[in-house]
């Protein structure tokens, strides 16, 4: 058997750069699948179909991180309404003001250099 | 545990190494010398008895291979299952099976650690996760932070309640002699400490210290025969949820369900039954998360369950008694720590800390991020 040609890493990135979250389905076990693998954790199966995302969700757990140095920031886990879930932050508002059960939309973050993309959220109703 | 037998194995010696800020050069493998030594001692082996080996450890890639170097022994049978903190709670389970099968007599189970002398970073490198990393979460307070900030969601918890847990903690700590942190502590104090990842502050995290120790387990047969009373292993259970914090299923019920379920099972015994509780507080999140999963308390009633002193000495019931991750030791992976409390509550030798009823003992760890957890029911010959 030939080796894959990509990985589940790889195809998820490749999705970021054209700024589309992209998550996986799972047919034999009828559910999205986070983060991008290649056997379904549900099913055992290896089938699994590559989505994108419409990109709005909800926050289901929220922390500000007050390091050392520098300015405290958000952390949190998005409940994407597609059933799967990720960590992120929100961005646009202060970090204590991201609440539990708050509505949010996807955008994708560019750091740009080596750094890869990375999907952020801010919240829907801006 | 399916398939384990109730009572076929006791833990027989226990032993800490040096604990807190040891001798400078001090490795983590001379800590686990030093536990294995004292353990043995504690029950009147020595290292030629010994067939059996399991160790866990970050500092050492190889600590099972480093351990064998070191003892300068040919164990017939070695365990090092990594699970993080509850490394050694899924050891003793098997322990229990490799002598039920007669692959080995004397086990010795060891860990140790120099993280406060070497650096938190230096003694756990953390992995690169592109799902996770990316954000800067602070682990593993983070992971635990978001577990806190769903369980006040969903249930209400406060600051306030979190703060008991450190609290009654720090009260243990006070009867504890060789507990790190004793200066009194309210609930007041761990409000306004410095905020790591909020809800968490400083004084919601446990400790950084150097620590370990070991502890040897042999058949129920044999444990009759040794210098001091078996505390027998009446029951395991385990459950593993997930790795990373992204992927545990509901931030507020952990692993320990299952592992509390088996572990009760096998033992034959439930919650109500426990006159001590060892829990491995991380952070005081934990406890609470515990006290619920293991029946203590109903889901989302662990905040006032721990109020006004409920688990602190004199409460209603005797948790974290050796003060805790939080204020007594936490050297990394806390694990083996109150496996060892656990015994010494059953035998009566925790002086100040004893808990009046003493026959079992219900013993908890946690790895990772709310990951790994495995119970360890442990009951005096009264129990059998």
């Amino acid at each position: 058997m030939p080796n894959d040609a990509t990985s589940p890493y790889a195809t998820y990135l490749s999705h970021l750069e054209k700024g589309e979250l992209a998550y996986q389905f799972s047919p034999a076990a009828n559910c999205a699948v986070f983060f991008p693998r290649l056997l379904c954790p549900y099913s055992g199966s290896d089938r699994l179909e590559w989505r994108v995302s419409k990109g709005r969700g909800t926050v289901y757990a929220t922390t500000v991180v007050h390091p050392a140095e520098g300015q405290p920031y958000n952390v949190a886990l998005i409940d994407c309404d597609e059933g799967f879930r990720l960590m992120s932050r929100v961005e646009d508002i202060a970090p204590t003001d991201v609440k539990i059960g708050m509505r949010v939309k996807f955008r994708v973050h560019k750091p740009g250099g080596e750094e890869a993309p990375i999907p952020v959220f801010t919240p829907e109703a801006a | 545990m399916e398939g384990l037998k109730r009572g076929a194995a006791a833990i027989v010696g226990v032993a800490e190494s040096d604990l807190g800020q040891v001798a400078e050069g001090m490795s983590p493998m001379d800590l686990v010398a030093q536990g294995t030594q004292r353990a043995l001692a504690d029950c009147g082996l020595t290292l030629k008895d010994v067939d059996g080996l399991f160790c866990a450890m970050t500092q050492q890639r190889m600590s099972i291979t480093s351990m064998i170097e070191y003892l300068g022994i040919a164990p017939k049978f070695i365990g090092s299952s990594m699970t993080g903190g509850s490394s050694f709670e899924f050891h003793v389970a098997q322990a229990v099976a490799a002598i039920e099968a007669g692959l080995c007599s004397v086990a010795v189970i060891g860990y140790g650690s120099t993280q406060r002398s070497v650096g938190r970073r230096a003694a756990s490198q953390r992995e690169v996760n592109p799902y996770e990393t990316p954000f800067n979460p602070f682990l593993p307070t983070s992971a635990y932070a978001l577990a806190a900030s769903r369980h006040m969601h969903q249930y209400g918890t406060t600051r306030e309640q979190l703060a008991e847990v450190a609290v009654a903690a720090r009260k243990w700590a006070q009867l504890n002699p060789v507990a790190w942190e004793k200066k009194d502590l309210t609930v007041a104090d761990v409000l306004k400490s410095r905020m790591i990842s909020h809800p968490l502050s400083v004084r919601d995290c446990c400790l950084v210290t150097d620590g370990g120790g070991a502890m040897v387990i042999t058949s129920a047969a044999r444990a009759k025969s040794l210098k001091k009373a078996p505390a027998y292993i009446l029951g395991c259970g385990h459950g593993i949820t997930h790795m990373n914090i992204s992927s545990m299923p509901d931030l507020t019920v952990t692993g320990a369900v299952e592992a509390g379920r088996a572990a009760y099972k096998m033992a034959k015994l439930s919650a109500k039954d426990m006159d001590v509780v060892e829990l491995y507080d991380a952070f005081t999140i934990n406890t609470i998360l515990f006290l619920e999963d293991l029946g203590f308390c109903q889901k989302g009633e662990g905040g006032p369950f721990v109020s006004g002193g409920n688990i602190a000495p004199g409460g209603g019931l005797a948790v974290n008694t050796n003060g805790g991750g939080l204020s007594y030791c936490h050297p990394g992976m806390y694990g083996l720590l109150i496996l060892i409390e656990g015994v010494r509550q059953l035998r009566g030798e925790c002086g100040e800390r004893q808990s009046k009823k003493h026959d079992t003992a219900m013993v908890h760890g946690n790895g990772g991020v709310l990951s790994a957890q495995a119970s360890v029911i442990l009951g005096t010959g009264a129990t059998l």
